[in-house]
């Protein structure tokens, strides 16, 4: 067991009317939850490192509410993925704990949502930016709906924190028009088509 | 409306920690940002008064979506910032019409009060830039606690021909202040310095 420090959360919202073409009747949501805490296993080698996953189960469902919560309720949530950004005292793999904890909770608050949550890691340092990659919540192979959205944050991660991310969006690309499987067309069997 | 807003983001930050110390309450600032289109984009126009028209719909706007997301009334925020960045097409001195002559009479309006100067800061650049708000106490610029800053950025903003104007708020000053100076207890609140 490990506490799980919080130091700052961060919650941005986009709201997008138009980039250029015609604007829909509803404008797309796009939000993300960034939580910045201190890395347990930071400036040190540590092999067992798979219970912190338990120990972030909270932190991720509480994340996932706040943010569903935020654009409007888990109902019009259509998109998603998660990253982390680990800070330079700590390991790649110690972002990979947050498979588990980040993408399960995303998938309980929307209704055990099928597919796969696209994610995206790396190590930076306070300022890094991450380009978290999304999908449709039920089928990966939507094309309307692959997206993605900027992270980060201007203190964070320091080289003992980690900083992890969710995010969600309620709706395709503002003006999707390339062709693909479309979210009217989802079988929803597999999580990808 | 007269701007044509593009985007909308909201940032609500919420301190928690500093090193080892809990920060209880936490300290909690919000932005507002609109991305608009800019009017005058890639031409010399002497008259500004649309970009002044703009200004002043935005600082209602924006001021009711940060307190909004804050979860405050208005005559609950502590301090305020503003600041605008104009796409490679545009003058600076459109960011200054935006936010000089008219923004800060409905952002007060919002807040109920707001004596102090709202602090500001503007400059040109390409999408992602890096725009630091100024932060000082609202009703009095003296109070040391509260000066600070908020740095936002949006990756596909200001595109050449577009603004980006920015509103924060906060309910509270930095996470541990220290360092003396008139604190907000202090206030006398006459002439919105001390």
């Amino acid at each position: 067991m490990h506490e799980v420090q919080l130091r700052k959360q961060v919650v941005v919202l986009e709201e997008i009317f138009h980039e250029g073409g015609p604007p829909p009747a509803v404008p797309l949501r796009r939000g993300a939850v960034l939580s910045v805490i201190h890395n347990p296993f930071a400036g040190r080698y540590v092999d067992e490192i798979a219970g912190f996953m338990d120990d972030l189960t909270p932190l991720g469902l509480t994340m996932a509410k706040i943010l569903a919560e935020a654009l409007g309720g888990p109902a019009v949530i259509e998109g998603y993925g998660k990253g982390a950004i680990i800070g330079s005292a700590g390991e790649l793999e110690h972002g990979a704990l947050w498979h588990v904890p980040g993408g399960y909770a995303m998938r309980e608050i929307l209704g055990n949502a099928k597919a796969i949550v696209a994610s995206c890691k790396k190590v930076g340092g306070p300022g890094a930016r991450l380009d978290i990659p999304v999908t449709h919540i039920n089928a990966s192979y939507v094309r309307s709906h692959f997206d993605a959205m900027e992270v980060g944050l201007a203190d964070g991660p320091r080289a003992d924190e980690m900083l992890l991310a969710l995010v969600m969006s309620t709706g395709p690309r503002i003006h999707a028009r390339v062709g693909g499987l479309a979210a009217a067309d989802i079988k929803g069997l597999d999580g990808l088509r | 409306m007269k701007a044509c807003i593009r985007k909308i983001v909201i940032v609500i930050e919420e301190t928690r920690r500093e090193l080892d110390r809990e920060v209880s309450p936490p300290t909690r600032r919000a932005a507002a940002i609109a991305v608009i289109a800019n009017p005058f984009a890639g031409r010399y126009v002497e008259d500004l008064t649309e970009l002044m028209e703009i200004g002043e719909e935005l600082g209602a706007l924006l001021t009711e979506r940060a307190v909004a997301a804050l979860g405050i009334n208005g005559a609950a925020a502590e301090s305020y910032g503003k600041a605008a960045a104009v796409g490679e097409n545009g003058e600076l001195e459109h960011a200054a019409a935006i936010l000089h002559p008219r923004l800060g009479t409905p952002v007060r309006r919002v807040l109920s009060k707001g004596a102090a100067l709202i602090p500001s800061s503007k400059k040109r650049g390409g999408p992602g830039l890096c725009l630091d708000i100024p932060l000082g106490h609202k009703d009095a610029a003296y109070v040391r606690s509260h000066f600070d800053g908020m740095e936002i950025r949006i990756h596909d903003a200001p595109r050449a021909d577009e603004i980006i104007v920015a509103l924060a708020v906060t309910d509270s000053g930095r996470p541990l202040p220290r360092i003396g100076g008139l604190s907000k207890a202090q206030i006398k609140g006459e002439d919105g310095l001390r």
